[in-house]
């Protein structure tokens, strides 16, 4: 296929359709053709050409089908010292075999739960690449912590991604936490090699009253992959959503995070950190929506983009007329290293009320000439300096991560970067 | 909170104050917009035929434009067919200075507390008048003449400097460049000109004041100020309109030009018409000003009260080409009742080591919705860009809206570019401590938005500064956030 048309693209996805999900993937089919791909000049999507990059990336608009996976890759692909339950996909489709719940998390497919409320967070008519997952998907996983339930270790979710030729992966997941509980998911994404795919994944998550929800993506995919993930949460009264949204490779990433605060005295605290080389193309829209009174929001987004890579950020703040007494605080930070890197950020405040402190901030810049003239004064060579300091930037987004093992991890792959003049 | 919202309600029954207007004869265009108006215009002016062509091919451009609808504003659009697109005073002859001027006109200006008589005038400023579409008079010319300095309205300059217009006009917009600058280039009627030569500083405040008197006509003006290498000109420009109940189109353009080392300092206050309290009437600003620092060393620097305008829709930027130029941006908007400003600004850094400076500080109180929109793009060859970002939002009442567009793109790792903005109403502990040390509330207010406004409000030239911070005090008397 040498040209990409919308119909080409749904109806190749469509046609394998699971009965329970028909009607709602109409309605998708329906948003994608009533939303269309986003045009070059869509605001939404200015920066990040996603059209022509499929366009030009992928020849075959099939939805991939689920590869073998054994336990030695699954125990290869878990951090040093990660304790806690491990769920596996493979292309989007969970792999019960190998994967082990835990006490208070209720594990389902999403077929077997009745009167689906996919859909009802993660609206198909707020954004195409929604619209085109639900027209699209075949199945996922519908996660449950049940009330006053704490866990504490983290619950990973394991995504390994193979696909030959561009076929296209569209994971979802619905994350439902019940009121006063608490739980850590960490979404790990690995590709198995380095063909070309597309991943068009949608994560719906709800908070009850109290709930405290962290979540943590890694996106560590080869540098073929094009990805559109759309994660949108809405937390009730006095609960809390983390997250954290770490990316340090793959061809062109589009990543939409939406927070919903619908209940007084909800806090939510996004972080993120871009670390790109070579052609990455990385691009953050975050939204956080005030709805109520008494709410707060922190979001902090760090970038480091060296060689050719193209880094994106698009921070959104809406706070209503009657959300009153909001707290809302958005930082993006970012250090060019090349000639040909390029930044392209946009903080943006919405506000209709006026008791309200709100703020925003944005920095580009390089690193201090003067921190590193002293690093070398006391015999530390300029890359070993340029490194430090490079992971001193990226340490405060690193420090909001709890759990060990994740942050080691990745800890440990920007040092192999950092070691090799990033 | 009754107290408060008594405060509130007289703050918004304010009435504007330059709301009146005047019967005279006028000289009008029919209704409409097509090729024919505008050769009426052109022959209407006398204007030469290049000029003519000029405006048809940016007619050609227009008619396969659409409006805008990216900014963050929502008003009914305007039937530009039902618009009369010139509307000049009756004069039955050209008056060679100021004496020859009709009184009647002068005497709209004396309203206006403007004096157009060299000897009343405070030493110090030349000033233009453009009333609908024509420039009724220029002061202090003789005196600038001297320096070789040009200051006149457009039409004259066409007439006696078709060189420099030929040269600049369009340099800086260019036709194409949005929907209201090719109407603007197919239909503008006059505005002032000025050109400083070389090395010359000009000793005076040049000023142009805008006036819209007739109902149912759009302003169309152009001003196109052009520094040559190692010159200096600071220029002015005020504005107002009648009150009227239909909203009318201001679609001006200004370009600013700058040399090797010259410098240009624009400030404006903007005081047109911003339509009753139910929102009703009104001027729809939609403006395209830009300056170019063309020449290495360069600087331009805008300087804007807004108070005024129903929709504004304006963004005056700065291209900095030469290498060490400067671009400086400072704004105070205003906005009231259901007045609605996409205001900011654009600085593109081309040249090397190139710095701009934004401060933006919004007021908005009443329904009205206030934007800031801006851009920083520093080009990959613009080594050692330096920008600083500073925007501001001030609201006072819980029905009006701020809001923040900031785009920056950075294409260049050794530039340095730092942006924060804050959204905050006036602390009721601030209040408190003046109602402490004996200060009113009404008065405290005034205190603190002054105090708020100082950083841009301190760009200004003396007689504007003053003007402006009256304006400021007018406008939000007695408002408690």
């Amino acid at each position: 296929m040498s040209t990409l048309t919308q119909h080409e693209l749904v109806l190749g996805l469509f046609e394998a359709a699971p009965a329970t999900f028909l009607s709602l993937r109409q309605l998708g089919k329906e948003s994608f053709y009533a939303q269309g791909m986003p045009a070059l000049k869509s605001e939404e999507y200015k920066f990040t050409p996603l059209a022509k990059k499929l366009e030009s990336s992928l020849t075959d608009f099939f939805p991939a089908n689920p590869i073998k996976i054994s336990a030695e890759q699954v125990k290869s692909a878990v951090f040093t010292g990660f304790e806690g339950v491990v769920l596996v996909f493979s292309n989007g489709k969970y792999l019960p075999e190998l994967s082990k719940s835990t006490e208070g998390l209720t594990v389902n497919l999403l077929s077997e739960i009745e009167n689906t409320p996919l859909g009802s967070i993660a609206k198909a008519d707020k954004d195409p690449f929604t619209a085109l997952n639900q027209a699209t998907f075949t199945d996922g996983l519908h996660l449950s912590i049940d009330s006053k339930k704490s866990i504490e270790s983290p619950i990973l979710l394991l995504q390994f991604h193979q696909a030959q030729g561009g076929q296209v992966i569209s994971p979802r997941i619905w994350i439902e936490a019940g009121d006063f509980s608490k739980a850590t998911f960490i979404d790990y994404q690995v590709s198995l090699d380095a063909a070309p795919y597309f991943v068009n994944k949608v994560v719906e998550i709800k908070g009850g009253v109290h709930a405290n929800i962290t979540y943590h993506s890694l996106q560590e995919e080869s540098n073929h992959v094009i990805e559109v993930s759309n994660v949108v949460t809405n937390i009730y009264q006095d609960a809390q959503f983390n997250s954290t949204q770490i990316t340090l490779s793959g061809d062109m990433v589009r990543n939409n995070l939406t927070l919903n605060l619908l209940g007084s005295n909800s806090v939510g605290n996004m972080y993120g950190l871009y670390l790109l080389q070579g052609k990455t193309h990385v691009d953050n829209h975050t939204n956080v929506d005030h709805t109520i009174p008494h709410a707060e929001s922190n979001e902090l987004y760090k970038g480091i983009m060296a060689d050719q890579s193209r880094g994106v950020f698009n921070g959104k703040i809406f706070v209503r007329q009657i959300a009153q007494k909001t707290n809302a605080f958005q930082q993006n930070n970012n250090i060019l290293l090349s000639e040909d890197a390029i930044i392209n950020t946009k903080p943006q405040l919405e506000i209709w009320a006026d008791d309200v402190k709100c703020s925003h901030g944005c920095t580009v810049g390089q690193l201090d000439e003067e921190a590193l003239f002293y690093l070398q004064a006391r015999g530390i060579d300029k890359i070993t300096a340029k490194g430090l300091l490079l992971y001193a930037f990226a340490g405060e987004v690193l420090d909001k991560i709890e759990d060990d093992s994740l942050r080691n991890y990745i800890v440990n792959q920007i040092q192999k970067r950092l070691g090799s003049n990033f | 909170m009754s107290k408060d919202n008594q405060i509130l309600e007289d703050l918004n029954s304010k009435e504007y104050e330059h709301g009146w207007s005047v019967n005279f004869e006028t000289d009008e265009a029919p209704i409409g917009l097509n090729e024919d108006i505008i050769r009426w215009i052109s022959t209407k002016k006398e204007e030469p035929s290049w000029l003519l062509e000029w405006r048809l091919k940016a007619f050609k451009i227009w008619q396969g434009m659409t409006e805008p609808t990216w900014a963050n504003v929502k008003y009914l659009k305007m039937d530009l067919q039902a618009l009369r697109y010139y509307s000049a005073p009756k004069q039955s002859k050209k008056p060679k200075n100021i004496n020859e001027v009709d009184p009647e006109l002068i005497a709209i200006y004396e309203r206006l507390g403007i004096s157009l008589h060299e000897q009343k005038r405070l030493q110090g400023i030349a000033i233009d008048v453009v009333l609908d579409s024509v420039s009724v008079a220029t002061t202090f010319k003789e005196t600038l003449g001297k320096l070789g300095i040009v200051f006149c309205s457009f039409s004259e300059a066409v007439k006696e400097h078709p060189e420099l217009i030929q040269k600049y006009l369009g340099s800086v917009v260019p036709m194409t460049d949005n929907y209201y600058a090719a109407l603007n280039a197919a239909v503008f009627s006059d505005g002032s000109f000025c050109y400083i030569p070389k090395g010359v500083r000009c000793p005076m405040e040049l000023s142009t004041y805008f006036r819209i008197n007739a109902a149912n006509t759009g302003q169309f003006e152009r001003t196109l100020i052009v520094a040559d290498d190692s010159s200096y000109v600071s220029y002015l420009e005020g504005c107002t309109a009648p009150q009227r109940d239909e909203n009318q189109l201001h679609a001006a353009v200004v370009e600013i030009y700058a040399g090797a080392h010259a410098e240009v300092k624009y400030s404006t206050v903007q005081n047109w018409f911003p339509g009753d309290k139910e929102g009703k009437g009104g001027i729809y600003n939609f403006v395209t000003k830009r300056g170019i620092c063309a020449g290495d060393h360069s600087k331009i620097s805008w300087t804007q009260v807004e108070t005024g305008s129903a929709v504004t829709w304006k963004y005056p930027s700065c291209i900095l080409k030469g290498d060490y130029s400067i671009g400086e941006f400072y704004s105070v908007a205003v906005t009231n009742n259901y007045q609605q400003a996409d205001t900011g600004t654009k600085m593109i850094h081309i040249g090397k080591n190139t710095k701009s400076r934004i401060v933006s500080k919004g007021i908005s109180a009443g329904k009205s919705q206030n934007s800031y929109r801006g851009q920083v793009q520093v080009m990959k060859r613009a080594h050692n860009a330096r920008n600083f970002s500073q925007c501001d939002s001030l609201l006072m009442g819980n029905q009006c809206g701020a809001h923040t567009f900031p785009y920056i793109d950075i294409a260049n790792p050794s530039a340095k570019v730092e942006h924060e903005a804050t959204t905050s109403k006036i602390g009721e502990d601030q209040i408190f401590y003046c109602n402490q040390r004996g200060i009113a509330t009404e008065d405290a207010v005034a205190l603190i938005v002054n105090g708020y406004a100082k950083e841009v409000l301190n760009q200004l030239p003396m007689e504007f500064a003053v003007e402006a911070q009256k304006l400021l005090a007018l406008t939000l008397e007695g408002s408690v956030g």
